[in-house]
């Protein structure tokens, strides 16, 4: 395919995306909303205040990027994984593979689908969270941009594998419920590591959400529990290990030829 | 130039079932081709590795002369699926379902909205282009993807029992559109289990069973192995009993109903004097069943059919040798 043809195939995949999360705006974008303005009602003004301030600013003020990240990495998981599930389930998967489309452009097609709705309710949230924050300038907006972009690309290629493999709905909610809310819930979102046993704090290593929630939060509030460049090829390094994973499955049919 | 050109195509599913056993296959491009067969007996498959939607174990396919393995992408853009089971969005309409696919070709909006306008007009579909498609019959689904598979105007188009569950006049005004397009030089395959629509639409025909091609040849000469074929007579008035010693194997079904085989050498004339010199006369002449159907029953019996059976035996089949 020429370029040109390649454009029209990575646009048409992208519009499909974007209009299937769109038109369902009520299930797709605004649960987030809700859901992470009571995280700030509730830990931020009712809890936080008894707390106290942490890493030099107000538990509100603290969570907030955590909170931001935590629906940037739910959304774009979880629009990749039911987008193409629903497509393999429905079998107009076929409708691209029987089509000279690249693999590699059916996967930048749908992680790009994820990205987009991650971006999205990442900037809803973080409107929220100016408003009761009251965070209105950015320590590095560079690294705010690089560091959502690369989460929402990484989770997104998360999202595509486990529908790979999903056979049936229940598969794309186990690793949803089972696996990324608790790293979530143990990456740092809610508390800094520092306050964590020495033994636990090594162990918060091995959690990928701790590296992208602190330098988010670095380039939110300039603080952060780890190394900021150390934290990025960490990030990348999994971007790049899952991106090959994916165009590896692809390449191979799994899961959507016999 | 041979449209499409399989060699040795086997596979085996992962639970053992090994569906094609090494078939070997040829199209010439124009060709308006009917590949039948028993359910399971290895079409879908076939279409499938055609497709790339299923992985070959061994063989090589070629659509006009590009083989898949080296040339997918070329290879694609000369291909038109249509499946024999649904594989659109059912929350898309008409219209996008067709622009999608067209994009997905790297065809320009602008082309694809007019070719969407060409093809879903001529196949009734235009008016309800912005209808969701879970709303639409059986036969308007099957139309869509039709439309669907054309839009990237490919050269050789394999349809999958397109007529399945449709009805008659739907049937025959699908069957209309295809020989329009095959005379405009898009090369046809059709499976289908309607075998009066592979009798009147193909030219060259295959026969696939357990994954072995047991026939491959023109319409012609397969239905010239038909040795005799049966009618169904309708008299004037009922008879009480046959006439003895005749020609012709003639059975009653009922005192205004006779059935007779006519085999290749004898002529209906001969029949119709017979008969008229017993006082019988014919209202109309009918046949039993659809030679095709008889023919493609009779090769599906296996050993021991009428179709392996030597002249003489009473069988209404030529003992023709079976292509391996």
């Amino acid at each position: 395919m020429t370029l040109e043809k390649l454009l029209v195939a990575y646009r048409t995949i992208l519009t499909k995306e974007l209009v299937r999360f769109l038109r369902i705006w009520v299930q797709t974008l605004l649960p987030s909303a809700v859901s992470m303005t009571l995280y700030f009602v509730i830990f931020g003004n009712l809890i936080g205040p008894r707390i106290g301030p942490m890493g030099g600013f107000t538990y509100m003020q603290f969570i907030a990027p955590g909170i931001i990240m935590m629906a940037v990495i739910n959304n774009s998981y979880s629009n990749v994984v039911s987008s193409f599930f629903g497509a393999k389930f429905q079998r107009h998967i076929e409708e691209m593979l029987v089509a000279p489309v690249p693999n590699w452009l059916i996967l930048a097609g749908y992680i790009s689908g994820g990205v987009a709705r991650g971006l999205m309710v990442g900037l809803v949230v973080m409107v929220v969270a100016q408003f009761f924050s009251g965070l209105h300038t950015l320590h590095s907006p560079v690294i705010v941009c690089v560091v959502v972009m690369l989460t929402s690309v990484l989770f997104s290629l998360g999202g595509f594998i486990n529908a790979v493999f999903a056979q049936n709905f229940d598969d794309i909610s186990i690793i949803p419920t089972f696996v990324l809310t608790p790293l979530m819930y143990l990456g740092g979102v809610f508390y800094s590591i520092d306050l964590l046993p020495e033994f636990w704090q090594t162990v918060s290593l091995a959690n990928p959400i701790l590296y992208m929630v602190n330098v988010f939060r670095y380039g939110i509030l300039g603080v952060s529990d780890i190394n900021i460049q150390g934290a990025f090829a960490m990030i990348g390094l999994f971007t790049v290990a899952l991106a090959g994973v994916s165009l590896y499955l692809l390449r191979r049919g799994t899961g959507i030829k016999t | 130039m041979k449209a499409l050109e399989i060699t040795g195509l086997e596979k085996t599913y992962k639970n053992g079932f090994q569906a094609l056993k090494g078939i070997d296959l040829e199209v010439e491009e124009g060709e308006f081709f009917a590949l039948l067969g028993p359910n399971g007996a290895g079409k879908s498959t076939t279409i499938g590795i055609i497709a790339s939607l299923i992985t070959k174990n061994a063989g090589s396919v070629k659509i006009f002369g590009l083989e898949i393995e080296k040339h997918l992408s070329e290879a694609k853009s000369h291909l038109g699926i249509v499946p024999q089971e649904l594989n659109f969005s059912l929350f898309e309409t008409c219209l996008n379902i067709v622009l999608n696919q067209a994009g997905y070709y790297g065809i320009s909006r602008k082309v694809a909205r007019q070719r969407a306008e060409k093809y879903l007009t001529r196949l009734d579909l235009w008016d309800r282009r912005n209808e969701i498609s879970r709303n639409l019959s059986g036969g308007l689904k099957r139309r869509l993807m039709i439309a669907r598979a054309l839009l990237h105007e490919p050269r050789l188009l394999i349809l999958d029992e397109p007529t399945a569950g449709v009805d008659v006049e739907l049937r025959r005004s699908m069957w209309g559109f295809l020989r329009e397009i095959n005379t405009r030089g898009t090369t046809i395959v059709l499976t289908t289990h309607y075998l009066e629509e592979a009798e009147s639409l193909c030219r060259k025909i295959a026969i696939i069973d357990r994954g072995v091609i047991v026939e491959n040849s023109s319409m012609k000469e397969v239905l010239a192995k038909l040795n005799a074929e049966t009618f169904v007579l309708d008299l004037k008035n009922p008879v009480g009993k046959l006439p003895d010693k005749t020609e012709f194997s003639l059975r009653m079904i009922d005192p205004l109903t006779l059935e007779v085989d006519v085999k290749k050498k004898q002529d209906a004339n001969a029949l119709f004097e017979t008969l008229s010199a017993h006082g019988i006369v014919v209202r109309s002449m009918r046949n039993k069943t659809n030679r095709l159907e008889e023919l493609f029953m009779r090769l599906l019996e296996g050993e021991g059919s009428y179709y392996r059976r030597e002249p003489g035996e009473g069988g209404p089949w030529e003992d023709a040798p079976r292509e391996k």
